[in-house]
């Protein structure tokens, strides 16, 4: 009898485990089908699974628009010496403020933590780039987001848990603190930079809105601000879609469609490594210190 | 290696009562020359932090200004609380409080709890496989941007998108869902759930690893079956993981989402979808008036920063469980 009970309440679990994976991926595998059918199919509701008259006209369209190849360059651009930057600079705050022995190691971790809680808002940031004349130029999105309070946090937690006695014995070898850092800490705290990195590339490459606000210039937008253009606004351009009716006969639905995909596709690659450290990442986090 | 150490203090101690202000500055000084390394490391670190997050502070006097882009910060007059003022007095001010409560609410209530009924559920799965490959999938969602997850919603919200087509399919009407005012809290909550549900649970099944056995081992004993387990051992063994997320929470309570309420309202939602961030976003960047725009946003993040705290002193008083 307990043996029935027991299985009932598993079967419980896993179909409402499976109904939350169906509400996960069904969305995409609807949008996958629906840019790769024709446009009649998807206006008269043809399609809930698999394309219907499929085709890659969509996609041929908008890899000939040039926005979208300048925004994927932008974005990789960004992703790669914006998180290049997150790294140094948190290492740069996390690894003195490890050391207990530090003087104004206090005011220095109060500072940094003081901006976790407050923060100045949207419009002096704003001016402040303005007086610095940091507008619409590429090096902003690159510095100005520099550095997350919490991840300092984080990682000098992590770079506190390793014991000190090896720094110890690395400073009877005659070792300076940088030689300490690069040639023992970093490699030791190597999985907790790892995750902290791929937290801030993994922000860095979603990141539209102070894209948007920051940068004027066509050349300099990255992928996710064309993205909010074209998906959200529905806006796809008057001339691709004229001479795309035209020739193609595609509707705006099919073209926002494959533009999803399109804009999902690096993560959706890259996300089956990374997962299992973000999981780590999360649970560095959770310890508190 | 102990004796060493004690000795050196004794020495100090007594050289500190022998001219203890000299000593002061000659130990700050050695110090400064050990530590020079660390010292020159963090300097960028904190110049990022000078530059980026306190320069911005000295902007902030435009909420108490009169602020004019041709005379510049220090060229606008002060008008005291003025900025305040007018906003309080703004035939916005009760509905964008209300509507900033209210999604905020909504995200509490059924947002906060979900993803620790569905780490519990993934707690009692016991095949591995079907665990991680269900984990897996549930994570997905999170690494698509707001922008993406904000254009899957608007698309199939749409007259024509995926959930008119079902509901058509099932014989009902179509409805612009997001042209309608009663329906926004309701979508936006939803769109925050399914984005950020399964990686939220990532916290609590760490949690959940850390339990221990002995305490399912002496439950079973007991004679608790798996529901009695979940209640008194489970449930409390992760109560301080949940105490923390909720402050995190609460004081993220004003701001979070703001990006995502941008992406969905329309003109024809502000009703129910104007929040307080996002009026100040049309203020500044639409309306230009910068100045009562920073004073709202103050206000804001003075009533974020409150909230905080007080949370933090009441999960102190009652769970012992604090930030700080």
């Amino acid at each position: 009898m307990g043996n029935f009970k027991r299985n009932i309440f598993d079967y419980i679990i896993y179909v409402i485990i499976i109904l939350v994976c169906i509400l996960c991926l069904y969305p995409f595998i609807y949008v996958l089908s629906s840019s790769l059918s024709s446009p009649d199919a998807v206006a008269s509701a043809k399609v809930w699974f698999f394309p219907v008259d499929f085709n890659f006209d969509a996609y041929k369209k908008i890899f000939e628009d040039q926005q979208i190849l300048i925004g994927y360059a932008n974005a990789f651009y960004y992703t790669i010496l914006g998180t290049l930057v997150n790294i140094i600079l948190t290492v740069s705050g996390a690894y003195p403020l490890s050391k207990r022995r530090l003087r104004g190691r206090k005011l220095m971790t109060i500072l940094i933590t003081f901006t976790m809680w407050f923060n100045a808002g949207m419009i002096p940031f704003y001016l402040n780039l303005r007086d610095l004349n940091l507008l619409d130029k590429r090096i902003t999105l690159i510095i100005a987001f520099g550095c997350s309070a919490f991840y300092v946090i984080l990682l000098r937690t992590n770079f506190q848990s390793i014991p000190e006695e090896i720094e110890e014995s690395a400073k009877i070898d005659g070792a300076n603190d940088l030689t300490i850092l690069f040639k023992i800490f970093l490699p030791l705290a190597k999985p907790a930079i790892a995750t902290v990195g791929l937290y801030y590339a993994v922000s860095r490459w979603n990141g539209y809105f102070w894209a948007m606000l920051i940068l004027k210039d066509p050349k300099k937008i990255p992928l996710q601000v064309i993205l909010k253009k074209m998906i959200v606004e529905m806006d796809i351009g008057e001339e691709a879609m004229q001479s795309a009716d035209a020739i193609l006969s595609l509707s705006k639905e099919t073209l926002i469609f494959a533009t999803i995909i399109i804009g999902v596709i690096p993560m959706l690659i890259i996300y089956p490594f990374i997962q299992k450290y973000f999981e780590k990442g999360s649970m560095v986090g959770s310890v508190k210190g | 290696m102990s004796n060493i150490k004690i000795s050196s203090t004794n020495k100090t101690t007594k050289i500190k009562k022998k001219n203890k202000h000299n000593n002061y500055f000659c130990e700050l000084k050695k110090d400064i020359l050990r530590d020079k390394y660390l010292y020159i490391l963090i300097i960028p670190c904190l110049l990022f932090y000078f530059f980026f997050a306190y320069k911005p502070l000295y902007g902030l006097q435009i909420a108490f200004k009169d602020y004019s882009l041709f005379k510049g910060i220090e060229g606008s007059p002060w008008v005291g609380l003025d900025n305040f003022i007018t906003f309080f007095k703004s035939p916005y001010v009760f509905r964008l409080i209300k509507n900033t409560l209210l999604i905020n609410l909504y995200g509490l209530v059924i947002g906060f709890p979900i993803p620790i009924i569905l780490a519990l559920l993934f707690n009692e799965v016991r095949n591995k496989k079907f665990k991680r490959t269900a984990q897996t999938i549930s994570y997905l969602p999170h690494f698509v941007s707001t922008v993406i997850v904000a254009g899957l919603v608007v698309n199939f919200l749409a007259p024509s998108g995926l959930i008119n087509n079902i509901i058509a399919a099932l014989g009902g009407n179509r409805t612009y869902f997001l042209t309608q005012p009663e329906y926004f809290r309701g979508i936006f909550t939803g769109m925050n759930v399914w984005k950020e549900s399964g990686f939220g649970a990532v916290i609590y099944i760490a949690a959940l690893a850390s339990i221990d056995p002995q305490l399912y081992e002496a439950a079973v004993v007991d004679g608790a079956n798996r529901w009695k387990q979940t209640l008194h051992v489970t449930i409390p063994g992760i109560l301080p993981t949940i105490t923390i997320m909720l402050i995190l929470r609460i004081g993220k309570m004003l701001s979070v989402g703001f990006e995502s309420v941008l992406l969905l309202q329309q003109p024809a939602t502000y009703e129910t979808s104007d929040v307080i961030s996002t009026y100040v976003y049309r203020l500044a960047i639409e309306k230009g008036t910068y100045d009562v725009a920073a004073a709202v946003d103050l206000f804001n993040a003075i009533i974020a920063l409150i909230l905080v705290f007080a949370a933090n002193k009441i999960s102190k008083k009652f769970s012992e469980t604090s930030l700080w």
